[in-house]
Parts: C-alpha cells; structure tokens; sequence
C-alpha cells in the first residue's frame, strides 16, 4: 500500500518540529528517514501511523493507497509500529504479546484460539525465535526483544509497517544482523516500510530510498546511491558520513584553496565569490611529491592502518585538520610516518557555493 | 586459621545495617507486640477461647473486618481514578488538590470523626437529605465504612502515584496501534502494570481501617452487637481494667491482621515477579 503525506506542518509549543512537508511512499518500498535529533524524522512516521495529530491545515492530508486516513485513529490504520525500546508488555509472554493485536478485536473479527496459536507460531518462526514462546520480556536480549516488537506488529497483519529506530538501542554487532534480517525480510514479504534512523550507514545499506531530513524540512530524496554520490547540499554531503571542508572561492571555472585549483565549470563569471569545497576521505590521495597544481602541501599527524583502509589524519600549512583513507596497499608503498611532508591530491570534490545572505 | 574465605562485597555495611534493623524492629514492634502475647498467655487456653469467641467480641470481628475491606475496595477503586487523575493531567489548582489528599494523614482523627459525625448525623448538612431518603448514615456500619474510606484514601493515592507516573506512554501506544480499545489497554497493559502498587496500597488501606479508632468511635454510635468496632472493645475492657480480657481480643486481631498482610503480600509479590520467572 502506498503512502502520501501532503503539506504536514507540526508544531510543539514554540518548537517547529516539521514544516510543510511533503512525502510519498510507494507500495512495497522501504524508505528510510534520515536525519539528526530534532530533525521531525520521527515525528513525521508518528502522524503516518496516527499517533500524532499534524496542526490543523486544509491542505494537509495522509493518505493510505490515495485514499485519507487524516481522520481515523491509529488503531484503524492498520500500521505495524516498532518502537525504539520495543514496549514490549512485560507481564506477558512473548507468545501472548505477538497474539495482543488479535486477542483484542471485536468478537465478530477476532479468530478462532487455534488460528490465533498457528499464527503465532508461524511469525515466532518468522523471526526466529520458535522457542521462546513462553518466555517472558525480561529473559530475552535486546535484539530477540525488538524481533519479538516486529512480530508483534506483523501479527495485525498490517497495511504498512513503520520503524521507529528500531535498532538504536542495540550494539553495533547485533544492530548489523537485524539491518540485513530485517532487509531479507522485506525482499520476502514486501511490506510498505518506512524507516526512521539516525544511522547514516543504516539507512544507506537498508533502504531502498532515503529521505534526508533537517529541522523539519526534507533536504533531499533519493537512492542510497544518489544521495551519497550526489548530495544536493552541503548539510546531506555532511550528513553522509566524514568529510572534509574546506573555504574556498570561486571565480572563472574554478575553485581555489590555497595554492590548489580544482575544475569548477558552473560558476564562469569573473568575480570572485566564497565558496566550501568538500571531500570525502576515500576521494583524497597522498603522494609524497609535488606534482601539477592540484594539490596541498601537508603534514601527517597520525597514520591509523587498523581497519579495512588506513586512516590518515594530517594538517594544513593552516592547521586545517585533512583526513584521508588509504588503501593498505598504498599506504603500504608510501611508508609514511609521523612528521612527513606530503602532498595531498583530490580524486574527487564538490563545491558548494552559499547563497547571498544578507 | 579459619580455610573458608569471608565472602567481601565491594559495598560495606550490610553486617551494621542488619544488625540495627533487627534491633530497632525488636525494640519497637516485637517487643510490645510479645508483651501482648504474654499477657493473654497468663489466661489459659479454654479463658482465653471463651472471651474471644463472646458474640459480642465475634459481631466486632465481624464488623471491623467488613467495614474495612468494604473501605479498602473502595479505597482502591476511587484512590486510582484520583492517583491517575493527578499524575495524568495537568489542570489549574492541582497542587492544592494533591496536597489536600495527605489532610487525612495529618488530621488527628477525632477531628475527622467529629466533622464527619457532625455532616452525617440525622441533622448533619449532609445528614438531614438523606434521613428523608431512609438512608441512616451516622451510628450504622455504613458511617463506619466513611470514616474508614476517609482515613484510607492518602494510602492508595498515594502508592499509585509514582506507579502510575513511571508507564511508559510507549506501551499504551503499541496497544493502540494493535488496535486495541481503550477498554482493553486499561485492563491488559495498564492495570497489570500497576497491579503490583494497587495492592500494595490496598493492603495498606485495610491495614489502617483494621486498626482505626479515632474517627470512628464518634460516628458510630457504639451500639453492642451492632456498630461497635473492635478496637472500641478493647478501649472498654481495659477501662473496665480487664486487661486479660483486652490482651486476648488484642491477640486475635493481631493475629488475622498479620495473615492477611502476608497474604496480600505473598499476592503482590506474585503480581510484580511472575513476568521474571526463570527461563
């Protein structure tokens, strides 16, 4: 089923957690929402899911495979919902809180104890926990909890399925096999998902969108491919894992840092203008001569070969902190070590020029 | 030279700390309460069992222990609605409210018992409608139950409280999104959850109506056979100076008030440590 939320607007006293925002989820997609604390992210999956009122706007609207579901209670939605800490019910099993949602309905809807039971156990299977049934929350660890939290909203049978960083709570080890179960499971049963994370390398591994969200705005939607490789500003380009910022101009196809020119073909005019250079680490190399104009002179600080690229932090003439990761290999045939004089070439950059702000 | 190593635990104290709750729970509460015992052990056995089963000591047994329940029921009924209200909602003039809950605490409770009385009495404010209606309040059981609603709510109220204030909002979302009713999230999260608390200020209730006196006597009446509680019997026989006789009638309710505490406590431990059960 497909979700669209139009003109969304939510304020929390002074606080303006989202403005106008505008999103449409396509049936079977899993969208993540990305984004800082504070950003609406997870106040934009909560009025989806009706646990959370928009402000009062006749343009706003949300709407479940087009048509609205603006007026009706989270309870008629049928949304699956995950919470960050599972709430999960302590004072029953995890058998009785998968079977919650249907014990609960109306007599007429609800089925019969031994389809409620094969149910059950078909989504303890589902999420591999068959032999937990009768435990209580208390008796499993975090990720068997928030398993337990999906099964839980998939016993509904839900129309779409929202996650409120649904790992965020859990350490790094266990949050990566949930990411890749929980991406299996997605190819497997096609759940209209959305995703809330802070995590940029979740979101970019598991989506298959990402939306990039900042105080309240959307600041870029696309694959996880596009807003990587091409963000559409300096705050996504930042999000987006490490990177390197540097002040700079611009004037006739060009950008300056420094003794260094780098191709800058949209900006031709000849007055000069200030501009923020960004590279990411991966995109630098290291060479130990000068050699062409590209280039900045700079001197190793630390060299760190302890993972799967060396990570190499060095300093500008300017005391500019510049990270770079190498290849073993390379770094390998550079033998750099501390206090080195080296040269610092870009592969790759993107220039960003700020808009006049008077 | 001792080969069993003394077990250290990284925080001190627990050999003082024991040791002073022992003594202190001797010195304040044993020790008077095995006076007691000593006293009505000097009546002998068949003495002992004709002044306590008297129909007039059995209908106070019958009578306090009624009243008290039926008081502690309420208690527990209407204290939640005022524990939730308070913890849930923000309204103006709520901190006087929440203070005004702890006056039965503070009150000396023949000043409550005496208001009461004077409300209830056939010519009492409250009194005088419903003494048209058939409805006697002041020296009948129902007066006593009153009294004892009065003095047990600050109980109930307050236990609830910081149960209440400690569900997360989270679980009643998740029932809400499982599509449960409001009904059934009150009954299958929220009341389980602070089952543990209610009983506790339940049997804290019962506790206080058991052994209310003060503001009871006044609106009772103290009718023999009919409103007379049997902490008032007690007072009697020893201004009458039978202490044998008071001791014994001490001992019996001392005795049922500790079996039923334990119960209730044996039932709320269960309510809060069922859901931790080994694996």
């Amino acid at each position: 089923m497909s979700i669209e939320v139009k003109h969304i607007s939510k304020t929390f006293g002074n606080f303006t957690a989202l403005h106008d925002v505008s999103l449409r989820v396509n049936d079977g997609e899993l969208v993540a929402l990305l984004g800082p604390s504070g950003s609406g992210k997870t106040t934009l999956l909560r009025i989806i899911a009706g646990l959370e009122v928009a402000d009062p706007n006749p343009a706003s609207e949300i709407l479940f495979d087009d048509s609205s579901v603006t007026e009706r209670p989270v309870g008629q939605r049928r949304v699956g919902f995950v919470f960050q800490h599972y709430a999960l019910f302590r004072h029953m099993t995890v058998f009785e809180n998968i079977a919650f949602g249907l014990r609960v309905r109306p007599r007429a809807l609800r089925p019969s104890k031994a389809e409620i039971r094969d149910r059950v156990h078909q989504l303890l299977k589902l999420v591999q926990l068959e032999n937990f049934g009768g435990r209580y929350p208390s008796q499993l660890s975090g990720g068997q909890r928030q398993r337990v939290a999906l099964a839980r909203a998939l016993a509904v049978e839900p129309k779409v399925l929202l996650l409120d960083e649904p790992f965020g709570a859990l350490d790094a080890k266990v949050r990566q096999g949930l990411r890749d179960w929980l991406r299996k499971l997605h190819d497997e049963i096609h759940l209209t998902s959305v995703l809330v994370t802070h995590d940029q390398e979740e979101a970019l591994e598991v989506a298959d969108r990402i939306v990039v969200m900042n105080q309240g705005r959307i600041e870029q939607d696309g694959t996880p491919e596009h807003v990587f490789h091409q963000p559409a500003n300096p705050f996504v380009m930042e999000f987006l894992g490490q990177v390197n910022v540097f002040q700079g101009r611009v004037r006739r196809g060009q950008a300056l840092l420094g003794e260094m020119a780098i191709e800058y073909p949209n900006y031709e005019a000849d007055q000069e203008r200030e501009a923020m250079v960004y590279m990411r680490p991966h995109e630098l190399d290291i060479k130990r001569s000068r050699n062409g104009v590209a280039s900045l002179a700079a001197r190793v600080v630390r060299v760190n070969p302890a993972g799967s690229v060396a990570k190499v932090n060095l300093r500008a003439g300017d005391g500019q902190n510049i990270y770079v990761d190498l290849p073993l290999e390379r770094l390998q045939e550079l033998q750099l070590a501390h206090g080195d004089e080296v040269y610092v070439y870009p592969k790759n950059a993107r220039v960003f020029v700020p808009d006049y702000v008077i | 030279m001792s080969l069993v190593a003394r077990k250290r635990n990284v925080l001190p104290g627990f050999g003082p700390t024991l040791g002073f709750t022992l003594f202190y729970l001797g010195v304040i509460v044993l020790l008077p309460l095995s006076a007691l015992f000593l006293k009505s052990a000097g009546l002998g056995w068949s003495q002992f069992w004709k002044i306590v089963t008297e129909p007039r000591v059995v209908a106070s047994y019958k009578l306090t222990f009624g009243a008290s329940l039926i008081a502690a029921l309420i208690n527990a009924v209407f204290g939640l609605m005022v524990a939730w209200t308070l913890v849930r909602y923000r309204f103006p003039g709520k901190k006087v409210i929440d203070a005004l809950v702890d006056l039965p605490f503070a009150l000396p409770t023949a000043v409550s018992g005496i208001a009461l009385t004077a409300i209830y009495a056939p010519n009492g404010w409250i009194g005088q409608y419903l003494e048209p209606l058939g409805i006697k309040v002041a020296f009948t059981p129902l007066g006593i139950t009153i009294a004892l609603i009065f003095v047990g709510l600050p109980f109930v109220v307050r236990t609830l409280q910081p149960a209440i204030a400690e569900l997360e909002k989270e679980h009643e979302e998740a029932a809400a999104s499982l599509g449960a009713t409001r009904f059934h999230a009150f009954t299958r999260v929220i009341l389980p959850a602070i089952l543990p608390a209610l009983l506790t200020g339940f049997a804290m209730a019962f506790a206080r109506a058991l052994g209310e006196y003060g503001s009871v006597v006044f609106i009772a009446g103290n009718m023999p056979m009919k409103t007379e509680i049997t902490s008032l019997l007690i007072v009697t026989k020893l201004e009458q100076y039978d202490y044998p006789g008071a001791t014994a009638i001490a001992t019996v309710m001392l005795m049922a008030s500790f079996v039923l505490l334990l119960t209730i406590n044996m039932l709320q431990y269960w309510a809060g440590h069922r859901h931790q059960g080994v694996a």
